[in-house]
C-alpha cells in the first residue's frame, strides 16, 4: 500500500487550513447561531417551551405598538435615503477619479463619517439643525429666512433631519465601494475606447458604466440591509416619534422589558435582510462573470 | 501656424474651465462633509450667552465647562470602558480570525469557496439579532453588564471583518519569501512569525485601528448588554434623552475626536481596508 | 476589403517633447513615417517608446513638437479624431463584451450599419481565425486567442494609422514567434501604416521595415534593419542589437608603416593602409574597438571569401555550447573577448586558441561621443 509510505505528519497537514478556521467556526456558531436559535425561542416559545404567539400579538397589539408605523418607516426612509445616496456617491466616485491636488486630504475628510457611530452623527446634526444650530443662525445672518426653522418635536421635519443625516453620515460607504470599483477598471478599458473613436459619453456609457455595474450592486445591497438596522440616527433626532425597526426592538428591550418582543423585531430585521439580499442576489448578476456559455 | 495656435488656445480655456469645476465640486463635497464636525467641535465649547444669541454665528468665548458635566456625568469612565471593549474585541478577534485569515490567504482546500461565501454573508448579518438572546445567556453565565461580555459579542460582529482584511493583507504579502524562509531552515510557523508577519504588520495595524473603530462605534449591542457599565455610545444613548443640548454637544464633541485622530493617522489604509471588506 | 492606399498615411514627429513633472520622458524626438510602412521603436524600458506611442496615438500631449498625419497638424486632437488604431501591451479586451462585441465595438461607435458592422466583423474574425470564438466572453479565451482579438478589433476600422503597445510580451515563446509572422503578413496584405514598440530585439529585426532604436528619451539610430546590425551609428546601438553583445574593447590608434595599428592593453590589431583618411584625426588618441562575437572564428572555422583579417590570441576560459553555435569566452589577458562559432566546434577550457578577425565588419568608435567612425 503506497499510503502507508506518506508519514502521518504528511497525512495530517492536509487538514491544517481546516483547524486554522476551526476555532472562527466554533465562534460564530456559539455566538451568532445559538443566539439566533434561542432569539426563536425567546420570540416564539414560553418560560416552560411551549409554543405561543403571545409576543407575537403584543408586538401587534399591545399598547403602544408602533409595529406597522416601524415597518413603514424603516422601509420608507431606506427608499428615500438609498436612490440619493448611490447618485451623489458615484458622482462623488467619479470625480475623485480624476487628477487633482488635495486629492487624499479631500479623500479622508469625505469618508469622516464612517469612523463615527450613528449615535454621534445623530448629534452632529442636532447641532446642526437645531433652533440655535448654525444652519438657523447662517441662513438668518445672510437674510434668507426670519424665522429658525424648527426641524425637533415635527414629525415631518425630524423625518428631514434623518435623511440629511444619513445621507451626510452612510453616502461615504457607497462612495468607499464604487471609489474601489472604479479604481479597479484598467486604464487602457478606457484608452482602447478613446482610441476607437468613443466620446467621453460613450465612454462611460459603453465601458466605466458596465464595468462597474457589479460595485454598483454590492453596493446597493449592502447599503439597503444597513438601512434595515437604521437606529442611533433616529433615535437620537425622534426618538419614537419616527418609530423604526430597530428602535422598537430597543424600546422593548430596555423600556417594557420584554426580550421576547425585542427578538421578534431583531428576527423581522434578520428575516427582512435576508429576503432583500436573496431578491439582489437573483436579480442582479452581471452576464459576463458568469463562466461557461 | 494660426490653426495650432487656435487649438492651443481654446484648450487652455477648456483645461482650465475643467479644473475650476472639479475645484469647484470637490470643495462643495469637502465642506459638506467637515462642517458638521467643524460646527460641533466649536458649540460644544461655547460660551451658552454667546450659542442662544441668534446673531452671533460663530462665538468668540469658549468654555469646557460643557466637556466637563458630561465627565462629571460618567463620561470618563464610559471612556475608559469603551477602549477596554475595543481593545479587548481586537485580541479576541484577531487571535481567532488571523489564523482563519492566514489559512484563506495561502491554502487550497475543499470547501473554501462556500466557506468565503459563508464569511462574506455573514459580515452583512445583522448582529443586533444577538443582542437580547445574547443577555439571557450572559446573566446564566455572569457575564450580564461586563466589559467582557460585550466585547465577546463585539468579537463576533468584528471577526468576519478581520478575517477578510487579515486575509487581503497576507495574501498581499508574496508566498515566496515564506518559500524562502522555509527552504532555509524554518518551519511553517516560524516562517509565519519571523517573515510574514513582520511584513504585513503595517497593515495588521490599521485592521487593529479599523477593529477598534467598528467597537467603539457599536450601540445597540452595547446597550442592551449592560445597565452600568456603558462603552461611551451606549452611555450617551442612554443620557440623551432628558439631557439639554449642551451636554449633547458635549456628546457629540467626545465621541468625535478619536474618529478625526484615526483619520489622519490610518486614513490611507483605512479606505482600502472598506475597500476590501465591502466589495 | 481594404481599399489599398486611400487608407495610408504618413506620420511625421517635430521635436517631440514631452515631461512628466520634472522628470523628462522624450527629448526632442523627430521621426518620419512613410505610407504603409512598418515601423519599430525598440528599447529598453524606460526610454520612451511607450510615450512616443501615446503621443501618436493622442494619449498623451507632447510638452513642445508636433505630431503631423499626412500633410494634417493632429497634435492636440483627440485620439477618436485621428482615424488610428491600437494594440494595448494587456490588449484591453473589454471584459463585459463578447468577442463580437468588442471587435464590433469601433464600427458602432463610428455608426456604421449593422448589416455592414457584421460583414466587416467576420472579415476580419476570419483573417485572425477567431471566427468560431465570436459568442465567447474575454475570461474564456486563452491569452493569445485574446491577443487575436485585439488584433482584429485594431484592423476592423480600416485605420490610417496601426499603434501596437509590445502586443506579443505576455504571450508564452512559441506563440509569440508564430503571431510575429502572422501580424507581419496581415501588414503587408493590409498595408496599414503600422507603429510598433518592443524591446525584443528579434521582434525588431524580424517584423520592422524599419527601426527606430531609443534610448534615454531620444532616438538613436533610425534604419532597415539590416542598417541598424551592419552600420550602428553609435556605441548604443551596436551594444543593444546582436546577441551576444558585440565586445568593446579600448583602442589606441597609431600610424605603421604600412598600415594603422590598433593598440589595446593585450593585442594589436594591424588595419591596411586605406583606413588611414578615416582615422587620421584620431592618431596617437584612444577610441572603442567594436567587433561582434559573429565577425571572429577560430583556425579551421574561418570562411574562405575572408579578405581582410588579423588575428589575436587568447586561453579558453569558458565555453556554452548552445547546440547549433558554440560561445567561446576567450582571456585575452586582461579582458574577456566572446567568440560565437560553429556548434560543432568544442574547445577545452585552458586551451590556447588563436581567433581570426574579419577586418571588414569592425566598428571603431569616438570614445567621446561614441559615434561611429568606422
Amino acid at each position: 500500500m503506497p499510503n502507508e509510505e506518506i508519514p502521518t505528519s504528511v497525512k495530517l497537514s492536509k487538514y491544517t487550513p481546516y483547524f486554522l478556521i476551526l476555532p472562527t467556526l466554533a465562534y460564530m456558531v456559539f455566538f451568532i447561531g445559538y443566539p439566533l436559535v434561542q432569539g426563536i425561542m425567546l420570540a416564539f416559545f414560553d418560560e416552560k417551551g411551549r409554543f405561543t404567539l403571545e409576543n407575537v400579538n403584543y408586538l401587534l397589539y399591545g399598547p403602544g405598538s408602533l409595529f406597522w408605523d416601524a415597518l413603514k418607516y424603516t422601509i420608507l426612509l431606506a427608499a428615500v435615503i438609498i436612490p440619493i445616496q448611490v447618485s451623489i456617491a458615484f458622482g462623488l466616485a467619479l470625480l475623485f477619479n480624476l487628477r487633482f491636488p488635495g486629492k487624499n486630504a479631500s479623500l479622508y475628510t469625505v469618508i469622516l463619517p464612517l469612523t463615527i457611530s450613528d449615535v454621534a452623527a445623530g448629534l452632529i446634526w442636532y447641532v446642526m439643525l437645531g433652533q440655535y444650530g448654525f444652519f438657523n443662525k447662517i441662513l438668518m445672518n445672510l437674510g434668507i429666512i426670519s424665522h429658525p426653522i424648527i426641524f425637533f418635536r415635527i414629525k415631518d421635519m425630524e423625518f428631514i433631519a434623518i435623511v440629511i443625516t444619513e445621507i451626510w453620515r452612510a453616502t461615504a460607504i457607497v462612495f468607499i465601494i464604487i471609489y474601489a470599483g472604479l479604481q479597479m477598471i484598467s486604464h487602457e478599458y478606457y484608452e482602447a475606447a478613446e482610441v476607437f473613436g468613443a466620446t467621453t459619453w460613450q465612454r462611460f456609457r459603453y465601458i466605466v458604466f458596465p464595468l462597474l455595474l457589479p460595485s454598483l450592486q454590492a453596493a446597493l445591497i449592502i447599503r439597503t440591509l444597513f438601512a434595515f438596522q437604521i437606529f442611533g440616527v433616529v433615535w437620537t433626532l425622534a426618538g419614537r416619534d419616527i418609530p423604526v425597526l430597530a428602535g422598537e426592538a430597543y424600546y422593548a428591550q430596555t423600556e417594557l422589558l420584554r426580550p421576547g418582543v425585542a427578538s421578534l423585531y431583531a428576527l423581522i430585521i434578520a428575516g427582512l435582510s435576508i429576503a432583500v439580499g436573496a431578491l439582489y442576489i437573483k436579480f442582479f448578476k452581471a452576464k459576463y462573470l458568469e463562466a461557461g456559455m | 501656424m494660426s490653426r495650432e495656435v487656435l487649438v492651443k488656445k481654446s484648450d487652455i480655456v477648456k483645461y482650465y474651465l475643467r479644473k475650476i469645476i472639479i475645484a469647484g465640486l470637490v470643495a462643495i463635497a469637502v465642506t459638506w462633509v467637515a462642517l458638521p464636525f467643524v460646527m460641533t467641535i466649536i458649540y460644544a465649547l461655547s460660551d451658552p450667552d454667546q450659542y442662544y444669541d441668534p446673531h452671533i454665528v460663530i462665538p468668540t468665548r469658549y468654555t469646557l465647562e460643557h466637556i466637563h458635566k458630561l465627565i462629571v456625568l460618567g463620561a470618563w469612565n464610559a471612556t475608559i470602558n469603551s477602549v477596554i471593549v475595543a481593545v479587548l474585541t481586537i485580541l479576541f478577534s484577531f487571535a481567532i480570525g488571523l489564523p482563519a485569515g492566514y489559512a484563506f490567504a495561502r491554502y487550497a482546500f475543499k470547501g473554501k469557496d462556500s466557506l468565503k461565501l459563508f464569511i462574506v454573508a455573514l459580515r452583512m448579518f445583522p448582529m443586533m439579532v444577538i443582542a437580547v438572546p445574547l443577555l439571557v445567556l450572559y446573566f446564566k453565565l455572569g457575564l450580564a453588564d461586563t466589559l467582557l461580555g460585550i466585547a465577546l459579542a463585539h468579537t463576533a460582529m468584528a471577526l468576519p471583518f478581520v478575517i477578510l482584511i487579515t486575509s487581503g493583507i497576507i495574501a498581499g504579502v508574496p508566498v515566496e519569501y515564506e518559500e524562502a524562509g522555509l527552504v532555509f531552515g524554518l518551519n511553517r510557523i516560524g516562517a509565519f512569525f519571523r517573515i510574514t508577519l513582520p511584513l504585513a504588520l503595517p497593515g495588521l495595524a490599521a485592521a487593529a485601528i479599523f477593529t477598534f473603530i467598528m467597537s467603539w462605534n457599536e450601540v445597540f449591542i452595547a446597550a442592551v448588554l449592560s445597565f452600568q457599565n456603558r462603552t461611551l455610545p451606549a452611555f450617551i444613548l442612554n443620557l440623551i434623552g432628558g439631557a439639554t443640548d449642551f451636554i449633547k454637544f458635549a456628546g457629540a464633541f467626545i465621541m468625535v475626536i478619536p474618529a478625526l485622530v484615526f483619520v489622519f493617522v490610518a486614513g490611507k489604509y483605512l479606505v482600502r481596508m472598506w475597500g476590501i471588506t465591502l466589495k | 476589403m481594404f481599399m489599398g492606399d486611400t487608407y495610408m498615411v504618413d506620420v511625421h514627429l517635430r521635436g517631440v517633447v514631452k515631461r512628466f513633472g520634472k522628470t523628462i520622458a522624450l527629448r526632442g524626438i523627430d521621426l518620419d513615417i512613410n505610407d504603409g510602412e512598418f515601423v519599430v521603436l525598440l528599447g529598453p524600458s524606460g526610454c520612451g517608446k511607450t510615450t512616443t506611442l501615446r503621443i501618436i496615438a493622442g494619449l498623451e500631449k507632447p510638452t513642445k513638437g508636433k505630431v503631423i498625419f499626412g500633410n494634417r497638424e493632429v497634435t492636440y486632437l483627440p485620439p477618436r479624431e485621428r482615424n488610428i488604431s491600437m494594440v494595448f501591451q494587456s490588449y484591453a479586451v473589454w471584459p463585459h463584451m463578447t468577442v463580437y462585441d468588442n471587435i464590433a465595438f469601433p464600427l458602432k461607435i463610428k455608426k456604421v450599419p449593422k448589416e455592414e458592422i457584421d460583414k466587416r466583423v467576420k472579415w476580419a474574425a476570419e483573417l485572425l481565425q477567431i471566427s468560431e470564438l465570436l459568442n465567447r466572453y474575454p475570461h474564456q479565451l486563452s491569452g493569445g486567442q485574446r491577443q487575436r482579438v485585439a488584433v482584429a478589433r485594431a484592423i476592423v476600422v480600416e485605420p490610417q494609422v496601426l499603434l501596437m503597445d509590445e502586443p506579443l510580451s505576455n504571450l508564452d515563446a512559441l506563440l509569440r514567434v508564430k503571431m510575429r509572422s502572422e501580424i507581419k503578413k496581415l501588414q503587408r496584405r493590409i498595408k496599414v501604416t503600422t507603429i510598433y514598440v518592443t524591446h525584443d530585439q528579434v521582434e525588431a529585426m524580424t517584423m520592422g521595415d524599419r527601426i527606430a532604436v531609443m534610448s534615454a528619451g531620444k532616438i538613436m539610430q533610425v534604419g532597415t534593419p539590416w542598417e541598424i546590425y551592419n552600420k550602428p551609428a553609435n556605441v548604443f546601438v551596436a551594444g543593444f542589437i546582436g546577441s551576444p553583445q558585440m565586445n568593446f574593447i579600448d583602442v589606441t590608434i597609431e600610424e605603421a608603416q604600412d598600415g594603422i595599428n590598433l593598440i589595446s592593453s593585450d593585442f594589436t590589431i594591424k588595419l591596411p593602409q586605406e583606413y588611414i583618411s578615416l582615422l587620421k584625426d584620431y592618431v596617437g588618441k584612444t577610441m572603442i574597438l567594436g567587433i561582434r562575437p559573429e565577425h571572429m572564428y577560430p583556425i579551421g572555422y574561418v570562411p574562405a571569401s575572408l579578405q581582410k583579417k588579423d588575428k589575436i590570441k587568447g586561453i579558453v576560459d569558458f565555453v556554452e555550447a548552445l547546440g547549433s553555435d558554440t560561445i567561446i569566452h576567450l582571456n585575452t589577458g586582461s579582458k574577456i573577448i566572446v567568440v560565437k562559432t560553429s556548434g560543432t566546434y568544442r574547445p577545452k577550457i585552458g586551451e590556447e586558441l588563436e581567433i581570426v578577425i574579419d577586418l571588414d565588419k569592425i566598428h571603431l568608435f569616438d570614445k567621446n561621443t561614441e559615434k561611429a567612425i568606422i
